[in-house]
C-alpha cells in the first residue's frame, strides 16, 4: 500500500551540495520521504546516490544545505538519530571470525531497545546459518547478515545502499522479500539502485538522479507514463547507422528514436500500428530484419530519454 | 496493513552491554586466528627455551692447542698431554698455523733447541690469551715451579646473575611491547579497511567503548602472556622472581596500557594493513635494538642513553629486571614508571584526537 501523499515527512533534504575535490558529487538537491514508503534513489554509478545517503545516514556532513530525519537534525541530535536509523552500507565487511548470530548480537547491544537476535535472524532467514561464520557465507547470504544488523535496532527508518548489487535473481527476491516486510510492518526505507526492475518492483517512489541532481520524482508508473509510450521497439538491420533518425520519426506513431549499439530503440505510441509501415519500408530499401523486439517502457527507457544515455553506461 | 510504529512495544530485554559485546568479540577475533594464539604465547616461549639452552653457563672449556710435529718428543709436549684442561694436537708446522688462522686451535706450543718454549696465538682471542696461561702453569710446573701461596677453589653459579634471568624479563618486556601494538594496531586498521568502523559508528555504539575494547581484552590476555612465559623462566631455568607480585602486576598493567596507547596512537590514521606494518617496524625496531631485550642497553654510547633511556621497552624491561632480578623498592622502580605513565597518557591523548573512524 503506498504512503498517502498527506502522511508526515521521514526525511526532508533541502539544497544539498558536496563538493569533493575534483568533482561535484551532490548538487543542490532536494528530496522528501513520506513516512511509511519505499523511496528509490535511481542513477547511474557516479551519480551521488551514496554520497547523499551518507550524508542523510549522518556520516558526511554537507557543504550546503539542510537535512531534517525523523523531525530531527544531526548537528543536535546525533545520539538519539543513530537509535532510530537502520543501515547498511555499500561496502562494509563484517568481522569473519564471527558468527552470524554473534555478529548480530553485538549490533543488538548498541541499541537501548531493538528485535531480539532469534527475530532478526529468522527475518533474513539465516535460522540455519546462525552458527557460521560470516567467512563461509555466500555474497547473498553475507548481504541479508548486513541487513540484519540494519533492522535489529527495530528502526523507524531504513537505508539501504544498493542492497543487490552482485547477487543472483534469487538472492535479490529474497532481499526484496524482507523490504517489503519492514514497510508492510510500517517502516519507511530510503535505498539506492541501479536496478529498473528492482526500483520498479520495491519502491512507492523514485528520484532519479544524475550528476547530483533529482531530473525526475515521481512513482514509477507516473515516470513511465510521462513517456507518452505504449511500446518500445527494438531493431537492427545491416547498416543500421545508415537509417537517417528523420526518416522514423516520421512513421506513424514514432515519438523518439534513438541508435544505441548497433540497434534503434524507437518509443511509439502502439507497437501494432507501427512495425506494419517499419518493416514495409526497410523491405523497400532491401535491409533484411537481423533483430526485433518490443517491451512496454520501463524506468531506463525514462533515465534514457532524460540523459540521452544508458544507466548502466559507467562511461 | 500498516501499523502505527509509535504504539509498538520495543524489546529491551535480551541484551547485554555493549561493551561486554565488543570484548567477546575481540576475544573471539582471537583465538579464532590460530596464528596470533602462536605468536602471542607460543613463541616467547620457544624464544625463551632457545636462548636458554644456547647460553647456559657451561662447565669451563679446555683450550684446544697444536704442538709442532718438529718437537714433538720434547718432554714439554709430554707435559702438557698431562695437565688438565688441555686438548693437544700435533701437526706439521704449515697445519698448525692454518689450525691457528681457522680458529680451531687457540695457541700453537713450539719448543726450541735451545730449551726455551715459543707460544705463538693472537693475543686479541680471548680463548688465546686462556690458552696461554694454562698452557704457560703447565709448563712451568713441567719445568719445577711451586706455588708460593696454597690456594682453594669454590665454584659458584648464582641465580639471578645468569643470561636467561637476564633474558627473560626482556622477552617478556618485548612480548608485551609487540603484543599491544600488532594485536591492537592490526585489528583496528583491518576494521577501517573493511569500511567496519564506519559502520559501527553509524549505530549508537559509544566510541570510547569500542577502543576501551581492545584495552579489556588486552589486559585479559596480558594475565596468561605474564603467567606463561615467567612460569616458564621460573620451573624451567629457575629465574628468580624477588619482587613483590603487586609490583610486578602493576608494572605489566601499566605497560601493557602504554604499549595499547602506542598500538591505537600507530593505527590511528592508516587505511592500509602495509601501511600500518611500516610504522609498527618504525617504530618497534629502535627499541627492539636499544631497549636491553636481548644485550644490556649499557652497551650503546653515553651520548646516545638520554634517548634510550626515555624508550618505553626501555623502562618497562629497567623495571621488570629491577622488580624480578633485584626485589627492588618502589622508590627503585619510580622513574621507570613515571616514564610508561607518561608514554600511557601522550600516546591516548594522541591518538584519541588523531583517530580516523571513516
Amino acid at each position: 500500500m503506498p504512503a498517502s501523499s498527506t502522511a508526515p515527512l521521514a526525511l526532508a533534504v533541502r539544497g544539498l551540495r558536496k563538493a569533493y575535490a575534483d568533482v561535484v558529487a551532490v548538487d543542490a538537491l532536494d528530496l522528501e520521504v513520506r513516512t511509511g514508503e519505499c523511496f528509490g534513489l535511481l542513477g547511474p554509478n557516479g551519480a551521488g546516490k551514496t554520497t547523499t545517503i551518507e550524508i542523510c545516514e549522518g556520516l558526511l556532513s554537507p557543504d550546503a544545505g539542510s537535512v531534517d530525519i525523523l523531525g530531527m537534525q544531526w548537528a543536535r541530535d546525533g545520539n538519539a538519530l543513530r537509535s532510530r536509523l537502520g543501515i547498511q552500507l555499500q561496502e562494509t565487511l563484517l568481522s569473519e571470525k564471527l558468527t552470524v548470530a554473534e555478529s548480530v548480537k553485538l549490533f543488538r547491544s548498541f541499541y537501548p531497545a531493538g528485535r531480539s537476535v532469534d527475530e532478526v535472524v529468522g527475518l533474513v532467514q539465516l535460522d540455519e546459518k546462525r552458527a557460521s561464520r560470516v567467512g563461509t557465507l555466500s555474497g547473498g547470504q553475507k548481504q541479508r547478515l548486513a541487513v540484519a544488523c540494519a533492522l535489529v535496532g527495530d528502526p523507524d527508518l531504513l537505508f539501504l545502499d544498493e542492497p543487490t548489487t552482485g547477487l543472483d535473481p534469487q538472492s535479490r527476491r529474497q532481499l526484496w522479500d524482507i523490504i517489503d516486510k519492514f514497510r508492510s510492518e510500517g517502516g519507511t526505507t530510503v535505498l539506492t539502485t541501479h536496478y529498473m526492475d528492482e526500483a520498479e518492483r520495491l519502491c512507492d517512489r523514485v528520484a532519479i538522479v544524475d550528476h547530483g541532481r533529482v531530473i525526475a520524482l515521481g512513482t514509477p508508473r507516473e515516470l513511465i507514463a510521462s513517456l507518452g509510450a505504449g511500446h518500445v521497439i527494438e531493431f537492427g538491420v545491416d547498416g543500421s547507422r545508415e537509417i537517417d533518425e528523420a526518416a522514423l520519426l516520421a512513421l506513424a506513431g514514432v515519438k523518439s528514436a534513438r541508435l544505441a549499439g548497433g540497434s534503434w530503440a524507437l518509443q511509439v505510441g502502439a507497437a501494432h500500428e507501427t512495425i506494419p509501415v517499419l518493416l514495409q519500408q526497410l523491405q523497400a530499401r532491401g535491409m533484411p530484419l537481423t533483430e526485433l523486439r518490443t517491451h512496454s517502457p520501463t524506468l531506463e527507457d525514462v533515465f534514457v530519454t532524460l540523459t540521452g544515455r544508458s544507466l548502466r553506461d559507467d562511461a | 496493513m500498516t501499523l502505527d510504529r509509535s504504539t509498538r512495544v520495543k524489546n529491551t530485554a535480551d541484551n547485554t552491554p555493549a561493551i561486554v559485546q565488543l570484548t567477546l568479540s575481540r576475544f573471539r577475533e582471537f583465538y579464532r586466528e590460530p596464528e596470533a594464539v602462536f605468536w602471542v604465547f607460543i613463541f616467547p616461549i620457544l624464544l625463551a627455551g632457545g636462548l636458554g639452552i644456547a647460553f647456559r653457563n657451561r662447565p669451563a672449556e679446555a683450550s684446544h692447542i697444536a704442538v709442532a710435529r718438529s718437537a714433538a718428543n720434547s718432554p714439554v709436549v709430554d707435559s702438557l698431554k698431562k695437565a688438565s684442561g688441555i686438548v693437544v694436537d700435533v701437526l706439521d708446522d704449515t697445519a698448525a698455523a692454518n689450525a691457528l688462522r681457522t680458529g680451531k686451535v687457540s695457541l700453537v706450543v713450539a719448543p726450541r733447541a735451545d730449551g726455551s718454549v715459543e707460544y705463538r696465538f693472537d693475543e686479541a682471542r680471548p680463548e688465546s690469551r686462556t690458552a696461554r696461561m694454562v698452557v704457560d702453569r703447565a709448563v712451568q710446573r713441567a719445568g719445577g715451579q711451586q706455588d708460593p701461596v696454597p690456594v682453594a677453589d669454590t665454584k659458584v653459579s648464582e641465580r639471578g646473575s645468569r643470561y636467561i634471568d637476564f633474558v627473560v624479563p626482556g622477552l617478556l618486556g618485548m612480548n608485551l611491547m609487540g603484543s599491544g601494538i600488532w594485536g591492537i594496531g592490526f585489528a583496528i586498521v583491518d576494521a577501517r579497511k573493511k569500511k567496519l568502523l564506519k559502520r559501527l559508528i553509524a549505530t549508537p555504539m559509544s566510541r570510547a567503548e569500542y577502543l576501551a575494547s581492545f584495552l579489556f581484552f588486552r589486559l585479559s590476555l596480558l594475565v596468561i602472556e605474564v603467567a606463561t612465559l615467567i612460569g616458564f623462566g621460573a620451573l624451567v631455568f629457575g629465574v628468580p622472581l624477588r619482587g613483590s607480585m603487586v609490583q610486578l602486576a602493576i608494572i605489566c598493567v601499566l605497560s601493557s596500557l602504554a604499549f595499547g596507547g602506542l598500538g591505537l596512537l600507530i593505527a590511528a590514521r592508516p587505511r592500509t594493513i602495509e601501511g600500518a606494518s611500516g610504522l609498527m617496524n618504525l617504530v618497534m625496531l629502535p627499541m627492539w635494538v636499544f631497549s636491553g631485550v636481548f644485550f644490556s642497553s649499557g652497551n650503546f654510547p653515553k651520548a646516545a642513553q638520554p634517548f634510550i633511556q626515555a624508550l618505553p621497552l626501555t623502562a618497562v624491561n629497567d623495571a621488570l629486571r629491577a622488580n624480578m632480578l633485584q626485589g627492588a623498592s618502589w622508590g627503585a622502580v619510580g622513574g621507570e614508571l613515571a616514564i610508561i605513565v607518561t608514554w600511557l597518557l601522550v600516546c591516548f591523548a594522541l591518538a584519541l584526537r588523531l583517530f580516523r573512524w571513516r
